[in-house]
């Protein structure tokens, strides 16, 4: 059962916040759900998910996909790797973070990673229309994995 | 010899973009040129035209591992041009968001960035496999240096909770107690971090730097000081530029320092510091770098890691005697009118000193700013020891050549975003 929704992002840079804003709506509408939101260095990962063994992750993409699209990313197959959430060539991004939990051998038993591709970055700016209803819908949908406790598949709404 | 060029990837492990060229002729180090092509990026045009009060939010964007150094000077300038000197507490507390600065910012290059070239891996994660207990303390280091940031600073990057004059609220004696368990593990794992760094195989040079730092008296310099130097300087934050200038070098967005009057280059940072105030550590830090066999004064860069797991030690314990004396500032900030004039301002960033001064007018609007970063000081004497080291190692095979020079430039921590960004290397022989 999923225990925990961590939410990466900015919330002052438009669709960046995406993540975080997942994090809000999980909060509202799940009380078994733990949730904690990262705006900063993402080494921290290995204790926020500390004693969790189903955690579920989400960022916001830039890859040139129509924005509202959502990724699912795994560490592992490489897209984690390939999709490098970072946008800063000084801390750590959430791959390094991931890359360095599994050395550690702290990774949770399940991790998934789900990023919601922004289209609008600008400062002060509010989601995207797009960005918003992916927003939405996943949030309802981790919300109620989080209650779910026979299911061992779990499918987002992709 | 035959002519050989070498050229590789992006070079990894450093803060931004620039790359490292070699040439050598018959064996010998004909040029060394550290290359920043980060672009520029206008901060001191752009902060013309805004109000006084808005320089450490604008500046600490500078950089997301130093942003409280950015604070710390731009603040220092602002009230040293409107003639407003901070109570002591407000100073001591600065001093402690500092020290969560020093902390999280020199954990992250000793284990993350440095260390690795030590043990021969080509990056943290690597290490990690092997070495797990080290980096597992280092992410603990981390995580109080980021609690601290975050107790006095509003947050772990970008602080907003600091102002010319204070701070717009002053964390609770509660609040700040909730991080001192934290430390006191931290501190435990700083000691031992100075033993595994003097442990670490460090390639032998000796070198004769100019150091230049803050000094204070009867304390390590962080937040303020007059600047020392190897040569005997003592300077108010006004001279500086009567003392060094600034140049253009046609292979860096970032400028040159030198020292006015023979050009010489000099080198700021964690090795400055020691040797020039390492009498004013902690009882506990010192002890921990007699230890280490550091000696008065290091003179051999590689052995830098050390000295920064020292400057941990020191960090962790000055904040636990900053938190055990806290007493809240009250009011958290006082109040500064501005006035036309000119403020200078400095601080000890983790890399080195940063120094910054601004006009203003009668409105406190900015009519002029200027900004010298440690990186940019250091890039002339950094291309220096590099040519020392290809000299002294140039008979090794390129692929281990690079690495001695990679390991070089990252014992020098340099953070080519503030100093303008990746370092890739080219090796020519010819």
């Amino acid at each position: 059962m999923l225990t925990l929704v961590v939410g990466v992002g900015n919330p002052w840079r438009g669709d960046d916040a995406a993540g975080l804003e997942v994090a809000d709506r999980v909060r509202a509408r799940a009380r078994d759900v733990a949730v904690e939101t990262l705006e900063g260095d993402a080494s921290a990962l290995v204790h926020l998910w500390a004693g969790h063994d189903d955690v579920a992750l989400v960022d916001a993409a830039s890859s040139g996909a129509p924005p509202g699209t959502l990724h699912e990313l795994r560490d592992g197959d490489g897209t984690l790797q390939a999709a490098a959430l970072r946008s800063s060539t000084h801390a750590f991004g959430v791959a390094d973070a991931v890359g360095l939990a599994a050395a550690l051998g702290r990774l949770p038993d399940r991790l998934e990673i789900y990023a919601i591709e922004g289209g609008d970055f600008t400062l002060g700016a509010p989601l995207s229309p797009a960005v918003a209803r992916t927003v939405d819908e996943l949030a309802t949908w981790l919300a109620g994995a989080g209650m779910c406790r026979t299911t061992d598949v779990r499918r987002p709404p992709l | 010899m035959a002519e050989r060029k070498l050229l590789s990837g992006p070079l990894a492990r450093v803060e931004g973009e620039g790359s490292l060229h070699v040439r050598l002729r018959d064996g010998r180090v004909e040029e060394v040129r550290l290359e920043i092509f980060e672009p520029p990026r206008f901060f001191e045009a752009f902060l013309r035209g805004r109000a006084f009060t808005e320089v450490p939010d604008i500046t600490a964007r500078i950089c997301g591992i130093c942003p409280v150094a950015y604070q710390m000077s731009s603040i220092a300038a602002m009230e040293e041009a409107c003639g407003v000197t901070v109570p002591e507490p407000v100073r001591a507390l600065r001093r402690l968001l500092y020290c969560g600065e020093w902390i999280e910012s020199h954990a992250l290059h000793v284990f993350f960035l440095h260390g690795p070239d030590y043990l021969g891996y080509d990056s943290a994660f690597a290490m990690a496999r092997d070495h797990r207990g080290i980096v597992e303390r280092a992410l603990q280091l981390k995580k109080a240096g980021n609690a601290l940031m975050r107790v006095v600073g509003g947050r772990e990057i970008h602080p907003v909770n600091v102002r010319v004059g204070g701070f717009y609220r002053a964390p609770t004696r509660g609040e700040l107690a909730s991080v001192v368990e934290e430390l006191e593990v931290a501190r435990e794992f700083a000691r031992e971090s100075v033993a595994w760094t003097a442990g670490l195989p460090c390639p032998d040079l000796e070198e004769d730097f100019e150091f230049v730092a803050l000094r204070a008296p009867g304390t390590y310099a962080i937040e303020n000081g007059r600047l020392a130097s190897s040569s005997g300087l003592d300077l108010a934050p006004g001279e500086y530029a009567e003392h060094f200038a600034e140049h253009q070098v046609p292979h860096s967005t970032a400028l040159h320092s030198r020292l006015r009057g023979g050009g010489q280059a000099y080198l700021t940072g964690p090795l400055a510091r020691y040797a020039l105030s390492g009498d004013r550590l902690s009882p506990t830090a010192r002890e921990a770098a007699d230890d280490a066999g550091l000696g008065s004064v290091v003179r051999n860069p590689f052995k830098s890691i050390v000295v920064r797991a020292v400057e941990i030690l020191y960090a962790v314990d000055e904040a636990l005697r900053l938190v055990d004396a806290y007493e809240p500032p009250d009011p958290p900030a006082v109040p500064v009118v501005p006035r036309a004039g000119t403020g200078h301002g400095w601080s000890e960033a983790p890399r080195g000193m940063l120094w910054h001064r601004y006009a203003i007018d009668e409105q406190g609007t900015i009519l002029d700013a200027r900004i010298v970063p440690p990186t940019s000081q250091n890039q002339a004497r950094i291309e220096q020891s590099l040519a020392t080291v290809v000299a002294a190692h140039a008979a090794l095979p390129d692929d281990e050549l690079q690495h001695r020079c990679e390991q070089a430039v990252r014992s020098f921590d340099p953070c080519i975003s503030c100093a303008t960004h990746f370092l890739r290397l080219e090796i020519e022989r010819c």
